[in-house]
C-alpha cells in the first residue's frame, strides 16, 4: 500500500476502513538466511537494507518485547554528522544523507526536519577545537559553519549573552542537522522490511545461542529454537547481557542516559542547541515540547531510570543559556541504557564466533547512526565484508590501539 | 543514591565519583614479555552484569577514600560498602 | 449555576479581583482559579490540542487535563497553568490558549471537521510530496498549530530555591488516610514529613459532606491538623507535591509559594525539596474517570466527585440543571449533595440495572448508558440507548476510580488489575513505601483507616518506634460498588484523551493497523501523552484496547508512570543555579591585585584569571599582549600560575610511586631539583604534564596543570589506593594552599634576590636550571622556589602560603618597578609558550600520545608504569604518524587560524588527504609575524617542507612552512643564563 496524501483523503471519505496492517505479525519459521536478534531502530534498519538493497528477505527480526522498544523509543532525535575523527565523521555523513532520503525511500513520513544543529563554545580553546572539527566535516563532504557571536546572536535572540558564567562566544553549526520522529523511524523501516518479506516477530526473546563447533547455527527463545545461517546482535544497551549467553566479553559498560520533555509550547526554539560549558543539549517538537538531556548518570544501571543529580545538573545548564525557559514546565523524565563503549565509537563486526555478528556499543549516539547502521551491518552480513565507511568499527581495535575517542577520555565510558 | 560509607555512615552518591568494575584493582604487573593482550583485557573487557556487581567509587567529596560498592544495577540496591583495602584483604583469603 | 450562601472552605468576606480573558471578575479567599471562574458561570476556557474542541473545567484537581490557561502577563507569563491548582489571588490575569480568533470563534476548529482526514498517525503517511515542502511548508504549518500556551521568550524573572529536609517517616497526601497515619506515627515521636499538593490539608475530606466521629469531616482534618501543628516533630508542607521517587527512599517535592509573580522577584517562587526518608507512606488517594460516550469532551460534562467538591468545597453549582452519569455508588453521592446544596438535580442515571438505588427521594434512570452529549460550546442535552433525551447544562460523570499510584511506578513497580473495583492497584512498590486507603484501592473509609493503623503499626516498630496509640475512628460504612467496562463501545466521536484528542475511532484504528501493545498505542495515537500523563485517558484507552484485543485488562497493562507527577518548572530544577551563579567562580590569590591593575578576565573552568592587563592608550587586546610578551622578555613579567595543581607527596615509597604514575623516571631526581613529568592513562595516551620538584628523600611536590588538577589528584589516589594500597605513599592537593607566581625574564634573578632573604643565594651556581628550594622571602615569609621555565626566560615559579599573596604580590610589584615588572596574563603566557613549543590543552587533548607530542623516548621501557604497555600497541606507533611541530606563514603577513588541517600543496582538500592540524598559534612579537603549533604526519622528519594550511570554513588556503616547534631561542640558552 503506498501512502499519499490521496490515500489518506480517499480514506477519510470511506470511514478509514482500507488500511492495511502496517506490519504483519508471523510465527516464525523453523529456519531462516539471517536472524538480527533486536526489533529496535537498528536491528529494523538492518532488515530493511538486507531486503530493500542487498535482496537477502529470508530474515526474522527477534524483538523481546514490542516494535521500537529499544532506545528507537526513548532518545532524544537529533540528527547530526559533527563528528571529529576520520574514523567516525563519514560514517555518520552517510547516516545523514540516509536520512535525507527517508522518506523517499520508505514511504513514511518519519519527519526529518534539518533545523541545524548548534554546539555553542565558551571559550577560545573550545573555538580551535570547533574550528578543526568544521574543517573535518567539511573535508569528508558534509557542511559546517562557525559563527561569532554576533552571528549567534542573530539566530537565537534568547539566548544569554549578558549573564552568561561561561560567556557564548559563538557556535559550529550544521544546517543539515535537526531531528527526526523517532518512533515513526522505527515504524517506517519495519513496515519497509515486512513488505519485502522480513518476518517482524514481537515478544521473542532470546534465551541463548545454538553453537556448535565454533558456530552459531541459532537461537533459543521463548517461541522456540530457531536457526539461521547467521545471527545478528542487535541489541545496544542490552548488548552485554546478550553477547554474555555466548561467553563474549565486550569492551562495553551498561549506563542510564536519562532524557526529558517539557509540556507543550508555541514554537519558541527552531534548532538543535548544545550547552558548550555545562551538560545540556534541546531541541522543540513538532508537538511543541522541549526535548531535552545531558550527561550519563554515570553508574553501571540496567534499571532505564535515573536520579535526581543529573535532573538538576542538565536543568542548570538549560537555565544558564536560555534563561526563558524557567517557566517551561519539566513534564516527563526517563532513562535508556546505553552500551557506553571503551572509547564512545561503535562497533559493527564479526565476532570470533563464525556466524555470529556484533552491532552495539553506541553509547548515547545510537539514533543519528540508525541508517547507516543498518545499511553496514546488512552490508558486512550479506557480503561478510565491512561498509567501507565502518571499516573502523572492530571489536579487536583496542588490542591494537586503533582507538576511535572522540572525547579524548580513554578507557573511561561514563565519561564518553 | 545512597551509599552506606563504612565510617561516615550514609552519604548522597553525588558526593562521589564512579570508576566502574572493581576487577580495576587487579591490575597486571608488566612483564619481559610486556603482554599487551594481558593488559587489553584487564583495561577494556570489564565485568558488566545484570544484577550483583562490584565497583569502585571514590569519596572526591569526602574522604577522598576509595570504596567497593557492591550493588544490583537492575534496581540500584546496595548491598554492601567496603574500604578498597578491607576487599582486597578479603578478596585474597578467598 | 451559582455560589451558595454559606458553607465551605471560602471567605465569603475576603473578595478576590481577577480576569480572565480580559473581562474582570470576583471570587474569594480559598478559591482556586477554577471555583472562582465556575461561580462566575464561566465553563468554557480552553481550547484542545488537535481539533480545537472547546474544553471546560473538568476535574477539581492536579489531574485537570482541560483547563489549561496562561496565567500572569509579559516576562511573567506562564503557559498550560492547571486553573485547578491555581490558589485565587488578588489582581490575578489569566488568559486562555491555543486558539485563532477569540475563545468561542476559534478558527483552528476547522480541524474538527476535517477530522476524518485527520485520523490516528495521519501524518507519518503524508506530507512526502513535493519534498522540500515538509520543511518549508508542512512542518512550520504543524509546529504553529501544535504546542499550547507560550513563553515569553524573556528571562525568567523569578527566583528559585532549594532545599534538603530528613525524617523517618515521609507521608504523602493528607487526606483521611495521610492524616491518620501521621497522627498515629506523630504521637510516638518519630521524625515524620507530611506533603500534599493541596492549599489546604486534608484532600478529599476537604470536600466531602460526611460525618466522622459524628461531625463533618472538614471538622475532623482541623482538629488533626491543630495537634500535628503543635508537635515539634512534625513538619506539614501544604502546596507541595512530591513529584518523584528516587532511590534508597529519596524524593523530590516542589513546594509552590507563590503563583502571585509580585512576590518572586525577591522571594522564591518555588522551593525543589530533596526529602531524605526512612520510609513513606503514599496516601494520595484515587482519580476519579469519566465514561465513554459521543461528544463526552463538551465542556459542562466534569468529573461527578469534582462536581460534590465545587459544591461542598467553594460553595459552587457548576450548572442549573445537573445530570449525573455513573456507574458505580459514589456518583449517588453527588447526586445527594448536590440536592442538599438546593442544586436542581435532573436525574441521575446509572449503568447497572440490578442495584437498589443508595440514595433515595432522587430522580433516577437504572440500566442505561448514555449514546451521545449534544452542545455547542456547552452541554445542553444527554440521549440515552433508549433514545430518550434529557436536557441538561452540567454532566457529572462516574466512571469509578484509578487509585493515584503513579509515585509507586517510578522505580518501575508495575500495577495489577484488580477485578473487583476494576481499577489497577500498586504492585511491587519501592522497598521502603507502603501504600494506604484508595491509593492501594481501598475505597471505603472504615476499611481505609483499619489498613492505615495495620499499617503504621508495623512501619513505627521496624522504625524503632514503639510506644504507639491508634486514635479511634468513627465512620459509616460506605460501600463502593461499580460494575464493569461496558462490553459494547458506543459509536461516533467518543473521547479518551481530552487534551490530545484521541478517540475511541484513533485508537480501532491503530489496532487494526498494528499498534496494539500499549506501548505503541500511545506513540501512535499520542494517548496519555498530554499534560497530565494520561491520569484521565490512560485506563479508558486501556479498555478499549482489552475490548478490541478482548484481552483482560491485566493482560493489556498499562504504559509506565514516569516522574514528575505533575509537571515541575525547569526554573525550579535549576533553582540558583542560573546566570553568573551557574558554577562558583575560584579567584586565584592575586584576583584583587589584578583587577586594580585593570586586568581583563577569563574563565578558566571554573577559576577567573587575568588575561591580559590593558594600559592607557592601548587599542587592541594584542598591543597588550604584545607588550607584556616583550616586557617580560626583555625585563621581567610575573603572572598568576595557583591555579595548577599542587600535590604534596610524602613517604618511603613516594619515589617508587613518581617512578609508577609518570611515563620517564622520578626515582634518581636529585634532592633539590625539579623534573619535567609527562603521565600517562592507563591506555597509553598521555594524559598530563608538569614538573614534580624533590625537597627531600621522601617529600615530592607535583605540579599538574590546571585543566586536569582534579583528575590527576583523583587518579594518584586510585594509583595509591587501589593499585599499591601496601606502598607508604601519602598526597595532599595543597592547590589551594599555596599561591604560585611564574617570575620570568632576564632581570627575574635580581628581582627575585631582592626579596629573598639575605642568607638564600641563588646565583646560577647555587641555584642552576631545575633548582628547587625552602626558602623565606621578604623577611621570614616561607616560600617554595622552582627554577623552573615555561616561557623560555630565566624563569623562576615561587610559592608562598596563600594568606601572603595579597601582599607578596604588591610588594613584588613595587620593589619590581625598577626593573620594569610587568603583569603578564593568560594570552601572554600562551603566546610564549608557543614560542617555545611547549604542549599544552590544545595538544594534550586526550588524544594525543608521547610518540605524538616528540617525547616517545621519555617513556620507560624498563619500569612498570601507568600506560606504557598499552602505549606499545602497533597503532599508537607507526611510521607516518602524528608529531607535533611548528608552523610559520610563508607570507608572514598572513595569520594562522587554530584548527586548520594541513594538506599537501597541489592536492585536493578532502578527509582522505588530510595530513594533520594547526592545535594552537599565536602573533610572536619577537620574530613579528604569526606562527603555528600543530600535529602533521612524520613532521618531524619534514622541516622546511611547505604545505597548505586549510580552513574551509572560510574559505582559506595559506602556505606554510613546516618548522621545529622551537621558535624562540631553540637551544634554550636564555633558560639557563
Amino acid at each position: 500500500m503506498n501512502y499519499s496524501g490521496l490515500k489518506i483523503f480517499w480514506e477519510g471519505l470511506t470511514g478509514n476502513k482500507g488500511w492495511n496492517k502496517v506490519w504483519k505479525e508471523p510465527t516464525p519459521k523453523k529456519e531462516y538466511d539471517i536472524i538480527i536478534i533486536g526489533g529496535g531502530g537498528h536491528g529494523l534498519s538492518t532488515a530493511y537494507y538486507l531486503s530493500n538493497k542487498f535482496n537477502v528477505n529470508n530474515v526474522a527480526v527477534l524483538e523481546k518485547g514490542w516494535l521500537g522498544s529499544g532506545n528507537i523509543g526513548r532518545n532524544t532525535t537529533i540528527i547530526r554528522s559533527n563528528y571529529l575523527l576520520p574514523e567516525n565523521q563519514p560514517f555518520y555523513e552517510f547516516s545523514l544523507k540516509l536520512w535525507e532520503n527517508l522518506e523517499n525511500d520508505t514511504n513514511y513520513n518519519s519527519m526529518v526536519s534539518q533545523r541545524g544543529v548548534l554546539n555553542l563554545f565558551h571559550s577560545d580553546g573550545q573555538r580551535d577545537a570547533f574550528v578543526r572539527r568544521g574543517n573535518s566535516m567539511i573535508l569528508s563532504g558534509a557542511d559546517a559553519n562557525l559563527l561569532n557571536d554576533v552571528e549567534l546572536k542573530e539566530l537565537c535572540p534568547y539566548l544569554d549573552f549578558e549573564n552568561a558564567r561561561f560567556p557564548i562566544k559563538g557556535a559550529l553549526l550544521q544546517k543539515r542537522g535537526g531531528t527526526v520522529r523517532h518512533d515513526a523511524v522505527a515504524w517506517g523501516y519495519a513496515r519497509g522490511a515486512d513488505a519485502k518479506g522480513v518476518d517482524i516477530i514481537q515478544n521473542c526473546e532470546v534465551d541463548g545461542f545454538i553453537i556448535k563447533n565454533g558456530k552459531c547455527i541459532g537461537v533459543e527463545t521463548n517461541k522456540g529454537v530457531i536457526k539461521a545461517k547467521k545471527i545478528a546482535s542487535c541489541v545496544a544497551g542490552s548488548s552485554g547481557k546478550l553477547m554474555s549467553k555466548a561467553g563474549i566479553r565486550l569492551p562495553i559498560e551498561s549506563h542510564v542516559l536519562q532524557a526529558f520533555v517539557s509540556e507543550g509550547l508555541k514554537p519558541i526554539l527552531d534548532n538543535v542547541i548544545t550547552f558548550g560549558a555545562g551538560h545540556f543539549y534541546v531541541s522543540q517538537s513538532d508537538k511543541g515540547g522541549l526535548v531535552f538531556g545531558g550527561d550519563i548518570d554515570g553508574y553501571n544501571s540496567y534499571a532505564q531510570r535515573g536520579n535526581l543529580p543529573v535532573v538538576e545538573d542538565v536543568c542548570e545548564g538549560g537555565m544558564a543559556i536560555m534563561p526563558m525557559i524557567g517557566r517551561a514546565r519539566l513534564l516527563r523524565m526517563w532513562g535508556g541504557i546505553m552500551d557506553m563503549s571503551m572509547d564512545g565509537s561503535p562497533f559493527i563486526d564479526k565476532t570470533h564466533i563464525k556466524g555470529l555478528y556484533f552491532n552495539g556499543g553506541w553509547c548515547y549516539g545510537g539514533f543519528k547512526a540508525t541508517p547507516a547502521s543498518g545499511y553496514c551491518y546488512a552490508h558486512l552480513l550479506a557480503k561478510d565484508e565491512p561498509h567501507p565507511v565502518a571499516e573502523d568499527y572492530k571489536l579487536d581495535r583496542f588490542l591494537k590501539g586503533k582507538i576511535i575517542d572522540e572525547k579524548g577520555q580513554g578507557a573511561q565510558p561514563n565519561l564518553h | 543514591m545512597i551509599i552506606q560509607h563504612p565510617d561516615l555512615g550514609p552519604r548522597d552518591s553525588s558526593e562521589f565519583v564512579y570508576k566502574g568494575d572493581a576487577e580495576l584493582l587487579f591490575r597486571p604487573e608488566r612483564t619481559e614479555n610486556a603482554d599487551q593482550e594481558i593488559f587489553h583485557d584487564y583495561l577494556y573487557l570489564r565485568n558488566n552484569p545484570a544484577g550483583k556487581h562490584r565497583e569502585l567509587w571514590y569519596h572526591e567529596y569526602g574522604d577522598r577514600s576509595w570504596l567497593v560498592v557492591t550493588r544490583d544495577t537492575t534496581n540500584h540496591e546496595i548491598l554492601k560498602v567496603e574500604y578498597v583495602k578491607d576487599y582486597i584483604k578479603s578478596y585474597k583469603v578467598k | 449555576m451559582y455560589r451558595i450562601k454559606s458553607g465551605g472552605l471560602i471567605n465569603r468576606n475576603k473578595e478576590l479581583n481577577f480576569s480572565f480573558n480580559g473581562k474582570n471578575f470576583v471570587g474569594y479567599e480559598g478559591d482556586t482559579l477554577s471555583s472562582a471562574l465556575l461561580g462566575n458561570g464561566i465553563h468554557l476556557v480552553g481550547r484542545s490540542f488537535k481539533y480545537h474542541r472547546p474544553r471546560g473545567i473538568f476535574s477539581s484537581g492536579s489531574e485537570e487535563p482541560s483547563a489549561l490557561v496562561q496565567l500572569e502577563e509579559k516576562n511573567f507569563t506562564e503557559p498550560n497553568i492547571r486553573a485547578t491548582t491555581v490558589k485565587l489571588y488578588d489582581g490575578l490575569v489569566s488568559n486562555s490558549q491555543n486558539h485563532v480568533g477569540s475563545l468561542s470563534w476559534d478558527f483552528m476548529r476547522i480541524n474538527d471537521y476535517l477530522s476524518t482526514f485527520l485520523s490516528a498517525g495521519f501524518y507519518y503517511k503524508t506530507f512526502m510530496w513535493p519534498k522540500a515542502f515538509w520543511e518549508k511548508v508542512y512542518e512550520p504549518i504543524i509546529r504553529n498549530a501544535a504546542g499550547l500556551g507560550k513563553l515569553s521568550k524573556e528571562s525568567d524573572p523569578s527566583k528559585y530555591d532549594k532545599g534538603y529536609l530528613h525524617c523517618d517517616l515521609l507521608v504523602i497526601g493528607a487526606g483521611p488516610a495521610g492524616l491518620y497515619s501521621a497522627l498515629i506515627a506523630a504521637r510516638t515521636g518519630a521524625k515524620i514529613i507530611v506533603v500534599d499538593e493541596d492549599f489546604i490539608l486534608g484532600g478529599s475530606f476537604n470536600g466531602e459532606n460526611i460525618n466522622i466521629n459524628d461531625n463533618i469531616c472538614s471538622d475532623w482534618v482541623k482538629s488533626i491538623l491543630s495537634e500535628l501543628n503543635s508537635l515539634k516533630n512534625v513538619r506539614l508542607m501544604s502546596s507541595t507535591t512530591l513529584y518523584g521517587s528516587f532511590d534508597h527512599g529519596i524524593y523530590g517535592a516542589l513546594e509552590v509559594k507563590s503563583y502571585n509573580s509580585k512576590n518572586t522577584i525577591t522571594k522564591p517562587r518555588h522551593i525543589l525539596w530533596k526529602i531524605y526518608s526512612k520510609f513513606s507512606v503514599l496516601c494520595t488517594g484515587a482519580l476519579e474517570r469519566s465514561i465513554l460516550f459521543e461528544n463526552n469532551d463538551l465542556p459542562g460534562i466534569m468529573l461527578s466527585k469534582s462536581v460534590r467538591h465545587y459544591c461542598n468545597r467553594w460553595g459552587v453549582i457548576p450548572g442549573n440543571n445537573i445530570s449525573i452519569y455513573t456507574n458505580n455508588d459514589d456518583g449517588w453521592e453527588t447526586a445527594k449533595d448536590l440536592k442538599k446544596a438546593g442544586c436542581n438535580v435532573v436525574c441521575i442515571i446509572d449503568q447497572r440495572s440490578n442495584i437498589k438505588p443508595p440514595i433515595e427521594n432522587i430522580d433516577h434512570i437504572l440500566g442505561r448508558n448514555i449514546v451521545k452529549a449534544k452542545g455547542n460550546l456547552r452541554i445542553s442535552s444527554i440521549k440515552l440507548d433508549n433514545g430518550r433525551i434529557i436536557n441538561t447544562d452540567c454532566l457529572a460523570v462516574s466512571g469509578g476510580y484509578n487509585p493515584n499510584l503513579h509515585l509507586t511506578c517510578h522505580q518501575r513497580g508495575k500495577p495489577k488489575w484488580n477485578e473487583v473495583n476494576h481499577c489497577f492497584v500498586p504492585h511491587n512498590p519501592p522497598k521502603t513505601m507502603e501504600v494506604i486507603g484508595a491509593a492501594n484501592g481501598l475505597f471505603n473509609h472504615e476499611e481505609m483507616f483499619n489498613d492505615s493503623k495495620i499499617k503504621l503499626t508495623k512501619i513505627l516498630r521496624n522504625l524503632g518506634f514503639r510506644k504507639i496509640a491508634v486514635e479511634k475512628v468513627n465512620i459509616s460504612k460506605k460501600v463502593y460498588q461499580i460494575s464493569p467496562f461496558p462490553k459494547k463501545i458506543p459509536e461516533g466521536k467518543i473521547w479518551v484523551d481530552l487534551q490530545n484528542d484521541v478517540t475511541v475511532k484513533d485508537i480501532k484504528l491503530a489496532v487494526h493497523e498494528g499498534f496494539h501493545s500499549v506501548e505503541l498505542l500511545k506513540r501512535y495515537t499520542t494517548l496519555g501523552m498530554a499534560t497530565d500523563q494520561g491520569k484521565n485517558s490512560n485506563v479508558l484507552g486501556l479498555s478499549v484496547l482489552s475490548l478490541i484485543k478482548n484481552k483482560t485488562m491485566h493482560e493489556v497493562g498499562t504504559t509506565i508512570f514516569r516522574p514528575p507527577f505533575t509537571p515541575v518548572p525547569i526554573g525550579a530544577f535549576a533553582g540558583r543555579s542560573r546566570g553568573k551563579h551557574f558554577k562558583p567562580f575560584r579567584l586565584t590569590p592575586s584576583h584583587n591585585w589584578a583587577k586594580s591593575n585593570n586586568a581583563v578576565f577569563v574563565e578558566a573552568g571554573n577559576w577567573l584569571r587575568a588575561q591580559w592587563y590593558p594600559i592607557k592608550g592601548e587599542k587592541t587586546w594584542r598591543e597588550s599582549v604584545d607588550r607584556e610578551v616583550i616586557q617580560t622578555r626583555n625585563n621581567v613579567g610575573i603572572c598568576d600560575v595557583t591555579t595548577l595543581g599542587k600535590i604534596d607527596i610524602k613517604g618511603k615509597d613516594s619515589g617508587a610511586f613518581l617512578n609508577f604514575v609518570y611515563a620517564n623516571n622520578f626515582g634518581k631526581l636529585p634532592v633539590g631539583k625539579v623534573r619535567y613529568g609527562l603521565m600517562l592513562r592507563d591506555d597509553g595516551i598521555a594524559f598530563d604534564d608538569g614538573t614534580t620538584a624533590r625537597f627531600s628523600e621522601n617529600h615530592f611536590v607535583m605540579t599538574t596543570t590546571t585543566a586536569n588538577a582534579v583528575t590527576v589528584f583523583r587518579h594518584l589516589e586510585f594509583c595509591k589506593q587501589c593499585l599499591k594500597p601496601d606502598w607508604d605513599v601519602h598526597l595532599i592537593s595543597t592547590t589551594d594552599h599555596w599561591a604560585q607566581f611564574a617570575i620570568a625574564g632576564p632581570k627575574s634573578r635580581k628581582l627575585l634576590q631582592e626579596i629573598c632573604d639575605p642568607k638564600i643565594d641563588i646565583s646560577n651556581d647555587k641555584f642552576p636550571f631545575m633548582a628547587c628550594a625552602k626558602i623565606t622571602v621578604l623577611e621570614g615569609i616561607p616560600a617554595r622556589l622552582f627554577r623552573i621555565s615555561f616561557s623560555g626566560e630565566l624563569a623562576y615559579e615561587i610559592a608562598v602560603p596563600r594568606r601572603y599573596a595579597d601582599f607578596f604580590v604588591k610588594k613584588i610589584s613595587e620593589i619590581g618597578k625598577k626593573y620594569s615588572l610587568v603583569p603578564y596574563g593568560t594570552e601572554a603566557l600562551g603566546v610564549m609558550r608557543i614560542e617555545k613549543g611547549h604542549a599544552a590543552g590544545n595538544e594534550l587533548n586526550g588524544q594525543t600520545t608521547a610518540h605524538n607530542l616528540g617525547l616517545g623516548k621519555m617513556v620507560s621501557k624498563l619500569n612498570d608504569c601507568v600506560g606504557n604497555t598499552m602505549s606499545e600497541r602497533d597503532e599508537l606507533n607507526k611510521d607516518d604518524a602524528l608529531k607535533l611541530v611548528g608552523f610559520i606563514p610563508t607570507n608572514k603577513k598572513q595569520q594562522l587560524v587554530a584548527g586548520s588541517h594541513f594538506i599537501e600543496k597541489g592536492q585536493i582538500a578532502n578527509l582522505e588527504n588530510d595530513q594533520g592540524w594547526m592545535s594552537s598559534v599565536a602573533f610572536s612579537p619577537m620574530l613579528n609575524h604569526s606562527i603555528g603549533l600543530g600535529y602533521i604526519k612524520r613532521g618531524n622528519q619534514r622541516y622546511g617542507e611547505k604545505v597548505n594550511a586549510v580552513n574551509p570554513l572560510k574559505n582559506e588556503i595559506t602556505e606554510v612552512e613546516i618548522h621545529s616547534p622551537h621558535f624562540y631561542d631553540p637551544e634554550g640558552e636564555l633558560l639557563r643564563g
